[in-house]
Protein backbone atom coordinates (compact mmCIF):
# COMPACT_ATOMS: atom_id res chain seq x y z
CA UNK A 1 0.00 0.00 0.00
CA UNK A 2 1.45 3.36 -0.94
CA UNK A 3 1.68 6.04 1.69
CA UNK A 4 -0.25 9.27 1.30
CA UNK A 5 1.63 12.50 0.74
CA UNK A 6 1.87 14.79 3.74
CA UNK A 7 -0.51 17.69 4.13
CA UNK A 8 0.93 20.79 5.76
CA UNK A 9 -1.45 23.26 7.37
CA UNK A 10 0.02 26.48 8.70
CA UNK A 11 -1.26 29.83 9.94
CA UNK A 12 1.58 32.12 8.76
CA UNK A 13 -0.26 35.28 9.80
CA UNK A 14 -3.32 36.25 11.85
CA UNK A 15 -5.56 36.20 8.83
CA UNK A 16 -4.33 33.25 6.80
CA UNK A 17 -4.50 29.49 6.57
CA UNK A 18 -2.12 27.85 4.10
CA UNK A 19 -2.28 24.22 3.01
CA UNK A 20 0.32 22.47 0.89
CA UNK A 21 0.12 18.97 -0.57
CA UNK A 22 1.77 17.04 -3.42
CA UNK A 23 -0.34 14.93 -5.79
CA UNK A 24 0.99 12.22 -8.04
CA UNK A 25 -0.78 13.52 -11.15
CA UNK A 26 -0.38 16.25 -13.76
CA UNK A 27 -1.82 19.57 -12.68
CA UNK A 28 -4.33 19.52 -15.53
CA UNK A 29 -6.13 16.69 -13.72
CA UNK A 30 -5.82 18.34 -10.31
CA UNK A 31 -7.29 21.48 -11.85
CA UNK A 32 -10.19 19.48 -13.34
CA UNK A 33 -10.84 17.86 -9.96
CA UNK A 34 -11.27 21.35 -8.47
CA UNK A 35 -13.45 22.81 -11.20
CA UNK A 36 -15.73 20.10 -12.63
CA UNK A 37 -18.73 19.57 -10.31
CA UNK A 38 -19.02 15.83 -11.02
CA UNK A 39 -15.38 15.45 -9.90
CA UNK A 40 -15.49 17.92 -6.99
CA UNK A 41 -18.44 16.00 -5.50
CA UNK A 42 -16.31 12.87 -5.36
CA UNK A 43 -13.77 14.20 -2.87
CA UNK A 44 -14.65 17.60 -1.34
CA UNK A 45 -16.92 15.98 1.24
CA UNK A 46 -17.35 16.65 4.93
CA UNK A 47 -16.53 14.22 7.69
CA UNK A 48 -17.98 10.70 7.38
CA UNK A 49 -21.76 10.84 7.31
CA UNK A 50 -21.93 14.06 5.29
CA UNK A 51 -22.85 14.14 1.60
CA UNK A 52 -22.50 16.99 -0.89
CA UNK A 53 -25.88 17.33 -2.62
CA UNK A 54 -25.15 20.73 -4.21
CA UNK A 55 -22.04 21.60 -6.20
CA UNK A 56 -22.53 24.33 -8.79
CA UNK A 57 -19.62 25.93 -10.61
CA UNK A 58 -19.62 28.71 -13.19
CA UNK A 59 -15.93 28.74 -14.04
CA UNK A 60 -15.23 32.21 -15.38
CA UNK A 61 -14.12 35.49 -13.88
CA UNK A 62 -17.19 36.87 -12.11
CA UNK A 63 -18.91 33.46 -12.20
CA UNK A 64 -20.34 31.98 -9.01
CA UNK A 65 -19.91 28.68 -7.23
CA UNK A 66 -22.00 27.12 -4.51
CA UNK A 67 -21.44 24.07 -2.31
CA UNK A 68 -23.86 22.51 0.18
CA UNK A 69 -23.07 19.62 2.53
CA UNK A 70 -25.73 17.64 4.37
CA UNK A 71 -25.54 15.44 7.44
CA UNK A 72 -27.12 12.07 6.63
CA UNK A 73 -28.12 11.50 10.25
CA UNK A 74 -30.06 14.69 11.05
CA UNK A 75 -30.30 16.56 7.75
CA UNK A 76 -28.28 19.54 8.99
CA UNK A 77 -27.05 21.54 6.03
CA UNK A 78 -24.02 23.70 5.71
CA UNK A 79 -23.50 25.83 2.64
CA UNK A 80 -20.88 28.12 1.24
CA UNK A 81 -20.18 29.92 -1.97
CA UNK A 82 -18.50 32.80 -3.68
CA UNK A 83 -17.26 34.28 -6.92
CA UNK A 84 -14.33 33.43 -9.20
CA UNK A 85 -11.96 36.40 -9.28
CA UNK A 86 -9.20 34.82 -11.36
CA UNK A 87 -9.25 31.69 -13.50
CA UNK A 88 -5.97 30.69 -15.12
CA UNK A 89 -6.22 27.06 -16.19
CA UNK A 90 -4.52 24.87 -15.17
CA UNK A 91 -2.45 26.75 -12.61
CA UNK A 92 -4.27 29.36 -10.61
CA UNK A 93 -7.75 30.09 -9.28
CA UNK A 94 -8.73 32.94 -6.97
CA UNK A 95 -12.17 32.80 -5.35
CA UNK A 96 -14.07 34.60 -2.65
CA UNK A 97 -15.69 32.41 -0.04
CA UNK A 98 -18.38 32.86 2.54
CA UNK A 99 -20.21 30.34 4.68
CA UNK A 100 -24.01 30.72 4.86
CA UNK A 101 -23.94 30.88 8.63
CA UNK A 102 -20.79 32.94 8.96
CA UNK A 103 -20.86 34.96 12.16
CA UNK A 104 -17.81 36.95 11.13
CA UNK A 105 -17.80 40.03 8.91
CA UNK A 106 -16.55 40.04 5.33
CA UNK A 107 -15.44 37.33 2.95
CA UNK A 108 -12.44 35.08 2.66
CA UNK A 109 -10.28 35.00 -0.45
CA UNK A 110 -8.83 31.66 -1.53
CA UNK A 111 -5.89 31.28 -3.90
CA UNK A 112 -5.26 27.85 -5.35
CA UNK A 113 -1.85 27.48 -6.97
CA UNK A 114 -0.79 24.35 -8.88
CA UNK A 115 2.83 23.80 -9.82
CA UNK A 116 3.78 20.74 -11.88
CA UNK A 117 7.18 19.09 -11.86
CA UNK A 118 8.08 15.65 -13.15
CA UNK A 119 4.46 14.59 -13.49
CA UNK A 120 3.67 15.57 -9.87
CA UNK A 121 1.68 18.57 -8.78
CA UNK A 122 2.29 20.72 -5.73
CA UNK A 123 -0.90 22.34 -4.55
CA UNK A 124 -0.81 25.44 -2.37
CA UNK A 125 -4.13 26.69 -1.07
CA UNK A 126 -4.00 30.03 0.72
CA UNK A 127 -7.10 31.33 2.47
CA UNK A 128 -6.99 34.92 3.59
CA UNK A 129 -9.72 36.41 5.77
CA UNK A 130 -10.60 39.97 6.62
CA UNK A 131 -9.88 39.54 10.28
CA UNK A 132 -8.28 37.15 12.66
CA UNK A 133 -11.73 36.42 14.14
CA UNK A 134 -12.96 35.33 10.70
CA UNK A 135 -9.95 33.08 10.13
CA UNK A 136 -10.37 31.47 13.52
CA UNK A 137 -14.08 31.06 12.89
CA UNK A 138 -13.32 29.00 9.79
CA UNK A 139 -10.69 26.94 11.59
CA UNK A 140 -13.16 26.22 14.34
CA UNK A 141 -16.21 25.56 12.19
CA UNK A 142 -15.10 22.70 9.93
CA UNK A 143 -18.64 21.36 10.24
CA UNK A 144 -18.52 21.58 13.96
CA UNK A 145 -22.02 20.42 14.82
CA UNK A 146 -21.32 17.46 17.01
CA UNK A 147 -18.94 15.76 14.66
CA UNK A 148 -16.01 15.38 17.01
CA UNK A 149 -16.79 11.67 17.27
CA UNK A 150 -16.88 11.20 13.51
CA UNK A 151 -13.47 12.83 13.26
CA UNK A 152 -12.14 10.45 15.83
CA UNK A 153 -13.55 7.49 13.89
CA UNK A 154 -11.99 8.93 10.76
CA UNK A 155 -8.64 9.20 12.50
CA UNK A 156 -8.86 5.56 13.49
CA UNK A 157 -9.77 4.59 9.95
CA UNK A 158 -6.89 6.59 8.49
CA UNK A 159 -4.48 5.14 11.02
CA UNK A 160 -5.54 1.63 10.07
CA UNK A 161 -5.32 2.18 6.32
CA UNK A 162 -2.04 4.05 6.06
CA UNK B 1 -14.20 24.43 25.31
CA UNK B 2 -16.68 27.18 24.53
CA UNK B 3 -16.57 29.69 21.69
CA UNK B 4 -15.60 32.69 23.86
CA UNK B 5 -12.75 30.81 25.47
CA UNK B 6 -11.35 29.83 22.09
CA UNK B 7 -11.66 33.36 20.75
CA UNK B 8 -9.71 34.64 23.75
CA UNK B 9 -7.06 31.96 23.21
CA UNK B 10 -6.59 32.71 19.52
CA UNK B 11 -6.60 36.46 20.20
CA UNK B 12 -3.95 36.04 22.88
CA UNK B 13 -1.83 33.94 20.53
CA UNK B 14 -2.00 36.48 17.71
CA UNK B 15 0.83 38.57 19.13
CA UNK B 16 4.50 37.55 18.70
CA UNK B 17 5.58 38.93 22.11
CA UNK B 18 2.82 36.98 23.84
CA UNK B 19 3.82 33.82 21.99
CA UNK B 20 7.42 34.37 23.10
CA UNK B 21 6.24 34.84 26.70
CA UNK B 22 4.33 31.57 26.52
CA UNK B 23 7.35 29.82 25.06
CA UNK B 24 9.46 31.12 27.93
CA UNK B 25 6.87 30.04 30.53
CA UNK B 26 6.71 26.59 28.97
CA UNK B 27 10.18 25.98 30.42
CA UNK B 28 9.18 27.10 33.93
CA UNK B 29 7.59 29.95 35.89
CA UNK B 30 9.10 33.43 35.79
CA UNK B 31 8.60 36.86 37.34
CA UNK B 32 7.65 39.93 35.31
CA UNK B 33 11.25 41.21 35.53
CA UNK B 34 12.59 37.88 34.30
CA UNK B 35 10.10 37.85 31.46
CA UNK B 36 10.90 41.43 30.44
CA UNK B 37 14.63 40.72 30.35
CA UNK B 38 14.98 39.14 26.86
CA UNK B 39 12.62 41.68 25.27
CA UNK B 40 13.41 45.25 24.31
CA UNK B 41 10.25 46.46 26.05
CA UNK B 42 9.41 47.78 29.50
CA UNK B 43 8.02 45.82 32.43
CA UNK B 44 4.67 47.67 32.24
CA UNK B 45 4.39 46.61 28.60
CA UNK B 46 5.10 43.01 29.58
CA UNK B 47 2.49 43.32 32.35
CA UNK B 48 -0.06 44.41 29.76
CA UNK B 49 0.66 41.34 27.63
CA UNK B 50 0.46 39.18 30.74
CA UNK B 51 -2.96 40.58 31.53
CA UNK B 52 -4.21 39.50 28.09
CA UNK B 53 -2.73 36.05 28.63
CA UNK B 54 -4.27 35.83 32.11
CA UNK B 55 -7.69 36.85 30.84
CA UNK B 56 -7.44 34.13 28.19
CA UNK B 57 -6.65 31.65 30.96
CA UNK B 58 -3.25 30.84 29.46
CA UNK B 59 -1.22 32.20 32.37
CA UNK B 60 -1.77 32.14 36.12
CA UNK B 61 0.02 33.81 39.05
CA UNK B 62 2.12 31.59 41.25
CA UNK B 63 1.98 31.48 45.06
CA UNK B 64 5.16 33.39 45.92
CA UNK B 65 3.79 36.81 47.00
CA UNK B 66 7.19 38.52 46.63
CA UNK B 67 8.17 37.54 43.10
CA UNK B 68 4.62 37.05 41.82
CA UNK B 69 5.84 34.51 39.27
CA UNK B 70 3.63 33.64 36.32
CA UNK B 71 3.15 30.14 35.07
CA UNK B 72 1.69 28.56 31.99
CA UNK B 73 -1.74 26.90 31.98
CA UNK B 74 -1.44 24.32 29.20
CA UNK B 75 -5.08 23.28 28.69
CA UNK B 76 -6.41 26.20 26.54
CA UNK B 77 -3.41 25.84 24.21
CA UNK B 78 -4.14 22.15 23.82
CA UNK B 79 -7.77 22.98 22.97
CA UNK B 80 -6.75 25.53 20.34
CA UNK B 81 -4.35 23.05 18.75
CA UNK B 82 -7.15 20.52 18.62
CA UNK B 83 -9.18 22.82 16.38
CA UNK B 84 -6.31 23.17 13.93
CA UNK B 85 -5.75 19.43 14.06
CA UNK B 86 -9.43 18.75 13.38
CA UNK B 87 -9.38 21.09 10.41
CA UNK B 88 -6.26 19.33 9.15
CA UNK B 89 -7.89 15.92 9.51
CA UNK B 90 -10.84 17.03 7.38
CA UNK B 91 -8.49 18.03 4.58
CA UNK B 92 -6.28 14.95 4.98
CA UNK B 93 -9.39 12.84 4.32
CA UNK B 94 -10.48 15.02 1.40
CA UNK B 95 -7.09 14.88 -0.27
CA UNK B 96 -6.84 11.12 0.24
CA UNK B 97 -10.10 10.85 -1.75
CA UNK B 98 -8.66 13.23 -4.33
CA UNK B 99 -5.61 10.94 -4.67
CA UNK B 100 -7.91 8.03 -5.50
CA UNK B 101 -9.88 10.13 -7.96
CA UNK B 102 -6.70 11.34 -9.73
CA UNK B 103 -5.47 7.74 -10.05
CA UNK B 104 -8.76 6.87 -11.68
CA UNK B 105 -8.55 9.85 -14.07
CA UNK B 106 -4.98 8.94 -15.03
CA UNK B 107 -5.99 5.35 -15.78
CA UNK B 108 -8.91 6.52 -17.92
CA UNK B 109 -6.62 8.79 -19.90
CA UNK B 110 -4.02 6.14 -20.71
CA UNK B 111 -6.50 3.38 -21.60
CA UNK B 112 -7.77 4.47 -25.03
CA UNK B 113 -4.82 3.85 -27.35
CA UNK B 114 -2.56 3.10 -24.36
CA UNK B 115 0.44 4.91 -25.78
CA UNK B 116 3.46 5.63 -23.66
Amino acid sequence: MKTAETLTVTTPSDREIVMTRVFNAPRRLVFDAHTKPELVKRWLLGPPGWSMPVCEIDLRVGGKYRYVWRSDSDGTEMGMGGVYREVLAPERIVTTERFDEAWYPGEGVGTLLLVERGGKTTLTNTMRYESRAARDGVLKSGMEKGVAESYDRLAELLASTT
Amino acid sequence: MNQRGLDATFAALADPTRRAILARLASGEASVAELAHPFAISQPAISKHLKVLERAGLVRRGRDAQRRPRRLVPQPLADATKWLERYRRLWVARYARLDALLDELKTKETKPGDHR
